[in-house]
């Protein structure tokens, strides 16, 4: 059941895109044994000594236990021969949340990608700015951001894959503004989480609101592209941004 | 309870917020001797949560923004309580790019709980209009100083605070998400606001303790509310205090500055792990 699923890149025969953790991404986009990764060193601290509902330190040692580490993880790897600079975010981590240690690795890799001319994609799932590195973490969104305006003006290509779920200080900074916008069907993609937007403002939200195809009817991304369709699209992407 | 000088956390938001505080064309109106309201954003709308123009301050000629809640039912409604739309930050971006042109530093006053958390925002774009301000603001060839007079509310306050300098009057709060969101985030439950702020380090003093701001402006006893006049001669100081050096800077300069500001904005943090909220914050004078 499971080989099955990571035949159809975790895709269901029903068409639903299960989320996947980085190293499923690296499996399904990377040529073999070319992933080399970066900034594996930079751990987070507990900061702001946030205790409630759970302390920080607790969360952090208990993701840790699980063997991840942090909510993104970058490098090096080839897409169809091409070298590539990749951020990955993993879910699994704190809801995949933008924090010191994610906001920094995205910077070095954008940097390191600007200077050396390679392109760099990201891959988003997150739920925004993690709340227990406060303020810090807003301040990721310039820091990233910035970076990335580094990189456009150097002429290197930036390519953003949205998956589900991308939104708060995720979808505000990183997510949107590439060259190419990529989303995966069924993702949802929005700033504010629609749970959020019915309590504030009563509304009936419609169906499909923040969907993937919701958002390419709005402009914000360049297409949907299924899981299994998208290292061939990245490879035609790649090269004809390398012509 | 956690407190900062002789205010709780939360007394401090709620003077943040407080009805009377002075929005930003209260204090435009007493640092400049004449302004000249533009609007629109160019591209379709005008967002009337964020106020901007062109003000004579100190003899010179300064692009100002800034959030306007509303001071009675009406205007909040019509102000949409200070949450922009993706209007906003576009409008926000063209009235920077002006600024540009004729080399005016810009001067940018937030007061926002956040961006406008509706549908319509997000059907508009919300998020990449966010995004793309953020971004563009490290091009911006002019100096620009940004001060929180109340609250500055998540990525919302960011998209118009991407400045040289960053600035908070004493009674502001800054934080990743506001209280309540950040209760209902972690808790599933808004009610847990007042937790969720003394854990968020949202006050001045917290900031300027972390190196994330250069400078505390004190208000006046009570807070700004109490004498908005007082509170506009102390704004207007610092905020001389804080152009004079960027107006000596290349424009090149100026901007490699103001990206190794954000680039490296926790280092202070980051390099103390152990910084945490003990410190005591120094006087910024």
């Amino acid at each position: 059941m499971v080989d099955d699923l990571r035949l159809r890149a975790w895709v269901c025969t029903c068409g639903h895109h299960f989320r996947i953790q980085p190293q499923s991404w690296i499996e399904l986009l990377c040529d073999a044994q070319s992933w080399a990764e970066r900034g594996a060193d930079l751990q987070p601290h507990d900061l702001l000594e946030w205790k409630l509902p759970k302390p920080y330190r607790e969360t952090l040692a208990q993701a840790a236990g699980q063997g991840l580490n942090e909510a993104l993880r970058s490098g090096t790897a080839l897409i169809g021969g091409r070298r590539v600079v990749l951020g990955i975010f993993d879910f699994r981590f704190v809801g995949g949340t933008l924090s010191i240690v994610a906001g920094e690795r995205l910077a070095r890799g954008l940097e390191y990608a600007a200077g050396a001319q390679l392109p760099f994609i990201v891959i988003t799932a997150s739920g925004g700015a993690r709340m227990q590195e406060g303020v810090l973490a807003l301040m990721q969104m310039a820091k990233v951001n910035a970076a990335i305006g580094r990189l456009h003006r150097s002429g290197a290509p930036y390519i953003s894959i949205l998956t589900d779920p991308t939104f708060g200080g995720t979808s505000a900074s990183l997510a949107l503004v590439a060259d190419i916008n990529i989303a995966e069907p069924g993702a949802s993609i929005g700033f504010t989480g629609a749970r959020v937007i019915r309590q504030a403002t009563y509304a009936d939200l419609p169906q499909g609101f923040q969907s993937a195809e919701f958002q390419l009817a709005h402009g914000q991304v360049d297409m949907v592209v299924p899981r299994y369709e998208l290292r061939p699209r990245l490879e035609q992407l790649l090269g004809m941004f390398a012509r | 309870m956690t407190q900062r000088g002789s205010l709780s956390v939360w007394q401090v938001v709620e003077r943040a917020r407080h009805p009377d505080r002075p929005y930003a064309t209260d204090y435009i109106g007493r640092l400049c001797s004449e302004f000249v309201e533009l609007h629109g954003d160019r591209l379709g709308g005008d967002d009337p949560a964020l106020v901007g123009g062109l003000g004579t301050w100190r003899g010179r000629t300064v692009v100002f923004m800034g959030h306007q809640k509303g001071r009675n039912l009406a205007e909040r409604v019509s102000r949409n309580w200070g949450m922009m739309h993706p209007e906003g930050y576009r409008k926000a971006l063209r009235m920077a790019r002006l600024a540009a042109k004729f080399g005016f530093p810009v001067i940018s006053l937030v007061d926002t709980p956040g961006a406008f958390p509706g549908a319509a925002a997000e059907e508009r774009g919300i998020a990449s209009a966010i995004g793309t301000a953020i971004m563009e603001w490290f091009q911006i060839p002019v100096p620009v100083l940004a001060v929180v007079i109340g609250e500055g509310g998540s990525g919302g306050a960011l998209g118009v605070a991407v400045a040289d300098r960053v600035l908070m009057l004493e009674n502001s709060t800054y934080s990743v998400a506001a209280p309540e969101a950040a209760a209902s985030i972690v808790w599933r439950d808004n009610a847990r606001k007042v937790e969720a702020a003394e854990q968020l380090q949202l006050t001045s003093r917290d900031l300027v303790a972390m190196g994330l701001i250069e400078e505390v402006v004190w208000e006046p006893e009570g807070g700004a509310h109490l004498d908005p006049d007082a509170a506009a001669r102390a704004l207007d100081e610092a905020l001389w205090r804080q152009l004079q050096p960027l107006l000596e800077l290349a424009p090149d300069d100026l901007l490699e500055q103001r990206y190794e500001r954000f680039r490296y904005i926790d280092s202070l943090v980051s390099a103390h792990p152990q910084f945490g909220p003990k410190v005591e914050p120094r006087r910024v004078l």
